[in-house]
């Protein structure tokens, strides 16, 4: 028996020594690749989904004036929401400042959101030539990769963000 | 003529009395009392869905943003009874909007390291077995204000992003055994069919112990604000990970570090390091009357009444204090007590009008104690921002006016 559901019979004895249920339910269907494929938009840290595509942050900067400048501001900071931009130090502050730069640890994860949730109106509307771009722009005005540095899927992952140590699991103690 | 008696007959009566006195001896144009000759007026015909009395006018607390599509709505949990929140009455905290979801046209899809992917309807979903179970769900920035010294002024405000509802479901270890996990899959990502595909990475352990695909809640489908037509209930863990409108779950061998498990929903120490995976919420309790706000009138009895829930498990006692946490008393719990809900407590009191605090703590089955706000400032610094459980105080004035005890 497989190691996983070992536990879920474990917990369904109540149930499984019904005969209805000791078979498959048969309901549902199995999908293709292809369908899988389509609907899964998630990026790992490991980059492996990352999608075909590049951009810069010299193409990103025209992408943030129009698309993201409004609510996020120039530059990255001073807007109505979230600032973009800050450095490690702003975490030792008093309240602390957490922002892609002083706090998030994977490079990833910007693109990932960017691509599912910005601009804030109108998630989903970029390219993903798009999303490169914006990326590599938010993450050099963070000072993190250089102005012409392309950002596609084999150069995004091994961006290092200055956080990337900055977590540890849960040390609650366990009951 | 006494308007209260009971009995209608005797009230009829009164007024026929009280109309023949009129008759007697007062002036002909004089309109006798409305009581004592209008018929009794038929009540309103039956209707296919009830709405509330017009009276009650109780409602979530909604303050004004900028993007009310990512922004909370709090319980009144002043106002509610027992520990059901009605559905209408539940929290709320989105992140793109509440979508709009045709039921029929709305599929699960399970893949990652599984045997088989597939893709469920609703309708396969209500026909595998199914489980109600009464649990909490509370968003981990609930009492976030409550790491300052001063502390919010309500009870909605403190601690309004908790709810709690009888969700109906399908376990989730029943889809997984539909699927076939493979053994390499130690954690899955859940994801919304909300505009910005809210998606949290969860345990397998949890998948496999008491999650919930949630399409009921107290009885009725699931509201809209709250996942509708399915979302995923995982009793006891942090509100955010309980992803509503859900769309997609995959199987993975490690977590996604998603923008909602690291930019948000981790909690930074003062040494700049944070916790991440922080998903059970530790036992908690606050006073929901009097509380901040209300007006208990004059001396004499009152019931001290709140809640407590923890996200391991059972609560076993809630101590409530009512002179600033010199002496605590035993509350009564009401009874059954479920795992990781709502637990109402009450405790009868006899105010002697002068001004006093009152205070409640609450221990769970795991013998864990709620702490003072300066337990969990030394354990968790000033500024983790979330999972605030801390003993909340209410300030009674001699005049019966009650307020947040740190104002
Ligand atoms: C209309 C205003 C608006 C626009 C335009 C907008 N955003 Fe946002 N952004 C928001 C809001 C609001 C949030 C917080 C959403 C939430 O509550 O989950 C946010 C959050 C973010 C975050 C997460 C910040 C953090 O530290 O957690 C990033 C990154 C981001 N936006 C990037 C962008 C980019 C890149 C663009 C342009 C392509 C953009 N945004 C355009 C409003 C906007």
């Amino acid at each position: 028996m497989r190691k996983l559901s070992s536990g879920a019979c474990m917990a369904l004895i109540g149930l499984v020594t019904h005969p209805l249920l000791s078979q498959e339910l048969g309901l549902g269907r199995e999908v293709t690749a292809a369908e899988v494929r389509a609907w899964d938009i998630t990026i790992g840290p490991g980059g492996d989904e990352l999608p075909e595509g590049s951009g810069s942050a010299v193409e990103g900067s025209q992408i943030y004036e129009v698309r993201c400048k409004e609510c996020h501001g120039e530059l990255g900071v001073g807007g109505d929401h979230a600032a973009l931009v800050g450095k490690p130090a702003d975490l030792k502050k008093a309240p602390p400042i957490k922002t892609v730069g002083s706090y998030w640890p994977y490079a990833t994860t910007l693109f990932d959101y960017t691509r599912r949730a910005m601009p804030f109106e109108e998630p989903g509307t970029l390219t993903d030539d798009q999303v490169y771009a914006v990326t590599a722009y938010v993450l050099y005005l963070n000072g993190i990769v250089g102005e012409d540095d392309v950002m596609d899927r084999d150069s995004l992952p091994k961006v290092e963000m200055p956080n990337r140590d900055g977590f540890v699991p849960d040390p609650r103690p366990k009951p | 003529m006494d308007a209260k008696q009971s009995s209608r007959r005797a009230f009829l009566g009164a007024g026929a009395f009280a109309g023949a006195a009129l008759t007697a001896c007062s002036a002909p144009d004089a309109t006798p009392p409305e009581a004592a000759t209008a018929p009794s007026l038929l009540g309103a015909p039956v209707r296919r869905y009830g709405e509330r009395s017009p009276h009650e006018t109780v409602a979530r607390g909604v303050r004004d943003s900028q993007t009310p599509e990512a922004a909370s709505s709090r319980t009144p949990l002043d106002e509610t009874y027992g520990i059901i929140t009605p559905s209408a009455l539940h929290f709320e905290r989105h992140h793109a909007g509440v979508p709009d979801i045709d039921p029929t046209a709305h599929k699960l899809l399970i893949h990652g390291l599984v045997e088989r992917p597939m893709m469920f309807t609703l309708s396969d979903l209500k026909r595998m077995p199914s489980v109600s179970r009464v649990h909490f769900v509370e968003c981990s920035g609930n009492s976030g204000g409550e790491w300052s010294a001063k502390g919010a002024p309500t009870v909605r405000l403190s601690h309004g992003l908790a709810s709690c509802s009888e969700w109906t479901g399908v376990p989730l270890r029943v889809l997984l055994d539909e699927v076939g996990v493979k053994p390499e899959a130690k954690w899955l990502l859940a994801e919304g069919d909300d505009a910005c595909r809210m998606q949290r990475s969860v345990m397998i352990e949890k998948a496999l112990d008491d999650a919930i695909v949630a399409y009921g809640q107290n009885g009725e489908a699931l509201r809209p604000e709250q996942g509708y037509p399915v979302r995923l209930v995982l009793p006891g863990w942090e509100g955010n990970t309980n992803v509503k409108w859900l769309r997609r779950i995959k199987l993975t061998e490690g977590p996604q570090f998603t923008k909602d498990e690291t930019s948000k929903y981790t909690e930074l120490m003062e040494d700049g390091e944070a916790w991440i995976f922080t998903f059970e919420m530790d036992a908690k309790s606050v006073i929901t009357a009097p509380s901040g706000g209300h007006a208990i009138g004059g001396p004499g009895y009152h019931e001290v009444t709140g809640l407590a829930w923890s996200g391991r498990g059972k609560i076993t006692s809630v101590e409530v204090s009512t002179d600033g946490g010199a002496n605590w008393s035993e509350a009564s719990l009401q009874q059954p007590v479920y795992s990781r809900a709502f637990t109402r407590f009450r405790l009868p009191w006899n105010w002697d009008g002068s001004e006093c605090v009152l205070l409640s703590r609450c221990r769970d089955d795991t013998g864990y104690v709620q702490p003072t706000r300066q337990e969990l400032i030394a354990q968790r610094g000033r500024y983790s921002a979330y999972h605030c459980n801390r003993i909340k105080g209410w300030r009674i004035a001699a005049d019966g006016s009650v307020s947040n005890a740190e104002a």
